[in-house]
């Protein structure tokens, strides 16, 4: 890394991104940090590609009439941009990139618990990024990205065995990703680190893990007998050879289910250490919250049927469905109420950090409450397949997990980069991205009860709807500029940002004891702990041997 | 910093070879490991636990029809298979024995057996299937199961729509089923060349045990696909 | 029933509209009146089981109401009273066929008399469609290999949407249709209507109400060859042939579109055998041969021994007449018993 010349730097110390220079030593680290940097490349450049369908989408629904693409090629826009953004963004993205950089300094250790494993991961993320990439390139697929049978076994000709393929190939970086995660916090933990003592991200992680494990193999599988049924002409879901399309939609939610917990709740434990953090105090209730992340991980493997409640499931089946959605719904309540009362009393920094956790818990509240409407049986034969549900999910998705994303890498930019970004800017993209996302999403709630339906290019039968289109799509490309900006601004701050120090934040976490960035094996002595998670009144007190007033500015 | 006796490396440890660097000590390694494959099978639970859902999805509404079906199959073969396999984790346990107690003879003896059973596992499959394909009961164009009665109700038969489902199944759950062989074979064979290179002692031994492990599980969802596939409704 | 739903969704509204701006409320409030002050520290509050309890508790209180009412509100929408009247619904891609107990066929509308109970019996032909009427607030998805079924009670005349709300392929977006809701003595009426106006405007009337339009486009291409001036031409056909588009083929085109398929398209035309009586065949082949350019058809015809009607004055590109005519048959729909 080259210096400023303005700035006198003492000489440099070894660290990881400086170590040793060149592709291979990058391609073939075992370093869990270099690898963190490298998904953060991949995972980078398939949010654009996701991001560019998305725009299409949009622009197309600009006008009523079906006049911007085929509606072939519209089929393909939606089914690409919802299998790129779920498989190749939301799912790796913060385990993938903050949970490998994080989790073993955040426990205290010199790496993964299977580094090899680690790298063996993103080349399969690659492998299957590349394949996917391929099966686009050739054509696509245009079943949505929910596939269901019989429509993807029997009646389209697109790629699907391909995009399968590359799903259950990226499936399994997933998969052992997760494996190492649970090893790697169950048996690496530094001396003095008990389960109490973990910051509330590694138990966000480990749930996330639990289901990536156990979730992700039954996708994988029913990928095979799609791909089967497709090859071998097998009639496993096919009512004309005796199969049931409903089992391919229990086998499928089984996973997409749990999925959508994946996404979230990494994303959670990064607004829990960033509220702490600008909050300058401990998370109110830390254990009510580690148990809800693994409440979240049980029970979210019990609500998949509330996707296909009017699919032609029994009415009984549907009620205990119900039911379960909202016992699902209610320890992502206790953390909005938690994290809210962590703010009591506190001493608030409005850093970008927190701006993106606010908007956070603004937009996940709200798509969480959406969420009760959908559990609700007798509400959700309206709106379920309508626009209503879209909203919903990207109220979660994006408003939730993407938000919580970008405030952990404006969190750890320093830690990562050795680099500060420019707070300035930082804090107009959260804006920016806030306004844009309430107004591309807001609209669809209503289009939604209005009775547009989902996966429509063209509805010129319903002129009326067009003003919440429009509406939408001038959200998105507000919501486009509030992406790009940190995209280059990061770049900026790596050649030309301040130099952080250990602890720009004067943050609790054993990841602020070392370097900024840290040296290869993280630490120089491996730490013993003896003090609790968020320990921010000893910090903040008053110490005449303190380093430096809070805050990196 | 106060004094831990976890952190401290022993010395002899601190250059065992097989220590990797990440480590604290190889304890942590063995258990780190051992955690690792107990997790991975966890996931292959999952992974047939999804074919075995639609199997019972299906068997219980074409309950006759999967009778009829799973009668067809060789329950012979079947049954030599499963002994095959249990003998195959008789000799895993026999090589993680010897790995333990510096028995190298013992050691490769026992992986060279145990892949000679896994392979005699797949050739009795092949046969199998090769039976499937000439008696025309693979699913597909030419797939064909007219009057076959159905154990227990005379003068029904089996609709072959319904049989066709009992083996896409069958072939879907034994063929990954096999595959998963092939891949514990590949396992051995690495396992193998280790052990006659001399690297298992009994202080490091681990990927033996976890390459036992892998087998035996692959050896216990055969004793899961075994009854479901070939002992329902066999009638004396 | 859609009242029903309403009074539930706004009942939710207020809701979650009171969580959301308790939250929000709180959340602004501790934000300004806790925002650092130099020289202030925060206060560390560990936590509060009661209060842990009582935010666990209210909550789940309140999601179990939601639950029962959306409960009740389901098992009324799932239980069809059980004299209604039926309809058999058969969906494929991409269009709606529906038949009414007392036998009239619909294409992708469904005329109902106010106030009496309908229940839909459907199956797909081919994927999984849904059936949704935003305006009843109702909506199950049709399933190939079985029936499922749905019901309502129509209470205000009109005219509402029908869509298509499981992605079903290409045309997805197209497969939408009305409900007509009549007043009693009108929906006595249209059960007993005859036809009206000249046969290609009927043929027009049919051949948009038969979703031809969806796949034989004139505006781009589509899944179907475009049909107009294509009346008198010869045709590529798939199998090498040429022939002549003239009624004959026009008409082996509604009713066996596999047997002379056109070059460059795939077999996807379902066949409208049954679906089509003969007068509404013949309806369709005026109108084709109404919006071809080939108007001196005669001697092609001739030659294939098909009499050719000497063709009426164009009417149909009056503006205002056309107009008269959508406005006179848009409530008395040209459907006869096959």
């Amino acid at each position: 890394m080259s210096m400023s010349a303005v700035i006198p730097q003492p000489v440099e110390r070894e660290n990881y991104l400086n170590t040793k220079y060149g592709v291979w030593s990058w391609l073939l680290t075992t370093d869990h940090k270099r690898i963190a940097l490298l998904y953060l490349l991949s995972i980078t450049f398939f949010f654009f590609i996701g991001g560019f369908f998305a725009l299409l989408i949009r622009l197309e629904l600009l006008t009523p009439a079906g006049d911007l693409v085929q509606a072939d090629t519209y089929n393909k826009l939606f089914t690409m941009h919802g299998m790129v953004m779920v498989f190749f963004f939301l799912i790796p993205s913060i385990p993938a990139v903050l949970g490998n950089f994080l989790v073993p300094l955040m426990i205290g250790a010199k790496d993964l618990a299977f580094p090899r494993v680690n790298l063996l991961s993103w080349y399969l993320y690659i492998i299957g990024g590349v394949m996917m990439m391929h099966c686009m390139l050739t054509g696509g697929v245009d079943t949505g990205w929910t596939f269901y049978a019989p429509f993807s076994t029997n009646f389209t000709n697109t790629k699907i065995v391909e995009a399968g393929l590359a799903i259950f190939v990226a499936g399994f970086s997933s998969i052992l990703t997760g494996l190492n995660f649970v090893v790697t916090i169950h048996r690496m933990r530094a001396p003095g680190m008990t389960w109490s003592r973990l910051p509330l991200f590694i138990w966000a992680h480990y749930a996330t893990s639990i289901i990536q494990l156990l979730g992700t193999p039954v996708v994988a599988v029913t990928i095979v007998l799609v791909a089967a049924e497709r090859a071998l002409h097998l009639g496993i879901f096919d009512p004309k050879l005796g199969g049931d399309p409903l089992l391919f939609q229990h086998l499928f939610w089984f996973y997409s289910h749990p999925a959508v917990y994946i996404m979230i709740l990494p994303s959670m434990g990064v607004v829990t250490e960033i509220i702490a953090c600008f909050s300058r105090k401990r998370i109110f209730g830390y254990h009510f919250v580690a148990f809800s992340s693994i409440a979240i991980a049980v029970f979210g493997f019990l609500v998949w049927a509330h996707h296909m409640f009017v699919a032609g499931i029994s009415v009984y089946s549907a009620l205990v469905f119900s039911f379960l959605s909202y016992a699902v719904a209610l320890p992502s309540a206790i953390k909005v109420f938690n994290w809210t009362a962590t703010l009591y009393k506190g001493s608030i920094h409005y850093d970008a950090p927190m701006l993106y956790a606010f908007g956070f818990l603004g937009l996940f509240t709200i798509g969480g409450l959406t969420g009760l409407f959908l559990s609700a049986l007798g509400i959700d034969v309206h709106v379920t397949d309508t626009y209503f549900v879209v909203a919903h999910f990207h109220y979660i998705m994006v408003g939730g997990a993407v938000m919580g994303y970008l405030g952990g890498m404006h969190f750890w930019w320093p830690k990562i980069s050795g680099r500060l970004y420019p707070e300035g800017w930082a804090r107009l993209a959260a804006l920016i991205v806030f306004i844009g996302f309430n107004l591309t999403f807001f609209p669809q709630f209503i289009l939604g009860y209005m009775g547009m339906p989902r996966r429509y290019y063209d509805y010129s039968h319903m002129p009326e709807f067009q003003i919440l289109n429009v509406l939408s799509t001038a959200g998105a490309t507000v919501l486009g500029v509030g992406y790009l900006l940190p995209m280059v601004y990061f770049l900026w701050s790596m050649r030309y940002g301040k130099p952080a120090s250990d602890n720009p934040w004067n943050a609790a976490g054993l990841e602020w004891k070392t370097a900024s960035p840290p040296p290869t094996f993280n630490f120089d002595e491996e730490p013993v702990v003896t003090w609790e998670a968020y320990n921010y009144e000893e910090l903040d007190a008053p110490h005449p041997q303190k380093e430096e007033v809070p805050v990196a500015r | 910093m106060p004094d831990s006796t976890l952190v401290g490396l022993q010395h002899e440890e601190e250059h065992h070879p097989e220590l990797l660097h990440h480590f604290a000590d190889a304890q942590q390694q063995r258990d780190a490991s051992s955690l690792g494959m107990w997790v991975f099978l966890a996931t292959e639970v999952m992974f047939f636990g999804g074919m075995f859902c639609a199997y019972l999805v299906y068997r219980r509404w074409y309950f006759g029809d999967f009778g009829a079906a799973s009668k067809s199959i060789d329950a012979t073969l079947g049954a030599t298979n499963t002994a095959v396999l249990i003998c195959s984790s008789l000799t895993v346990v026999l090589a993680v024995w010897a790995a333990q107690t510096a028995r190298r003879t013992l050691l490769i003896g026992s992986l060279i057996l145990t892949m000679l059973l896994g392979l005699a596992f797949l050739g009795i499959k092949g046969k199998e299937y090769k039976d499937k394909f000439e008696e025309h009961h693979v699913p597909g164009a030419s797939f064909s199961f007219e009057n076959v009665p159905i154990p227990g109700h005379p003068g029904e038969y089996a609709n072959p729509r319904h049989a066709q489902i009992f083996f896409s199944l069958y072939f879907v759950m034994t063929g990954l089923h096999a595959l998963h062989m092939i891949i514990g074979l590949g396992i051995f064979t690495w396992l193998l060349a280790l052990a006659w290179k001399g690297r298992f002692t009994p202080e490091y031994h681990t990927p033996v045990e976890i390459g036992g492990l892998y087998w035996h599980f692959v050896d216990i969802v055969w004793i899961y696909l075994f009854p479901l596939l070939y002992l329902i409704d066999r009638h004396p | 029933m859609a009242a029903r739903v309403d009074a539930l969704y706004i009942f939710l509204l207020i809701v979650t509209g009171m969580m959301a701006l308790l939250v929000f409320t709180l959340l602004i409030f501790f934000a300004a009146r806790y925002r650092h002050r130099p020289g202030v520290r925060a206060e560390q509050v560990e936590g509060s089981t009661a209060l842990e309890i009582t935010w666990s508790t209210i909550p789940f209180l309140v999601f179990m109401a939601i639950f029962a009412w959306g409960a009740v509100v389901f098992f009324k929408e799932r239980t069809p009273p059980a004299d209604a009247t039926e309809v058999y619904v058969v969906a494929k891609q991409w269009m709606w066929k529906l038949e009414h107990a007392e036998g009239q066929r619909e294409i992708n509308e469904l005329h109902v008399p106010v106030g009496r109970d309908v229940k839909l019996i459907m199956t797909s032909q081919d994927v999984i469609h849904s059936f949704y009427i935003p305006a009843f607030r109702i909506k199950q998805d049709v399933l190939p290999g079985r029936y499922t079924v749905e019901w309502f009670r129509a209470t205000k005349p009109g005219v509402y949407h029908l869509f298509c709300a499981e992605y079903c392929g290409t045309q997805h977006s197209g497969m939408v249709g009305s409900i007509v809701v009549l007043e009693p003595a009108q929906y006595q009426a249209w059960m007993n209507s005859g036809s009206t106006g000249p046969l290609s405007a009927s043929g027009e009337k049919v051949f948009a109400e038969l979703g031809c339009s969806t796949c034989h486009r004139s505006d781009m291409p589509g899944r179907g060859p475009n049909l107009h001036g294509v009346f008198g031409k010869p045709v590529q056909l798939a199998d090498g042939r040429t022939v002549t588009a003239d009624e004959n083929y026009l008409r082996e085109s509604i009713l066996d579109p596999g047997s002379k398929r056109v070059k460059g398209f795939q077999p996807v035309m379902p066949t409208f055998q049954g679906l089509v009586s003969e007068e509404q065949v013949n309806a369709l082949v005026a109108y084709i041969k109404s919006i071809s350019e080939a108007k001196a058809g005669a001697g092609t015809s001739a030659r294939l021994g098909v009499a050719v009607e000497k063709r009426p004055p164009d009417k149909k590109d009056e503006p205002r007449a056309m107009q008269a005519r959508a406005q006179a048959s848009g409530n008395q729909v040209q459907v006869q018993r096959p």
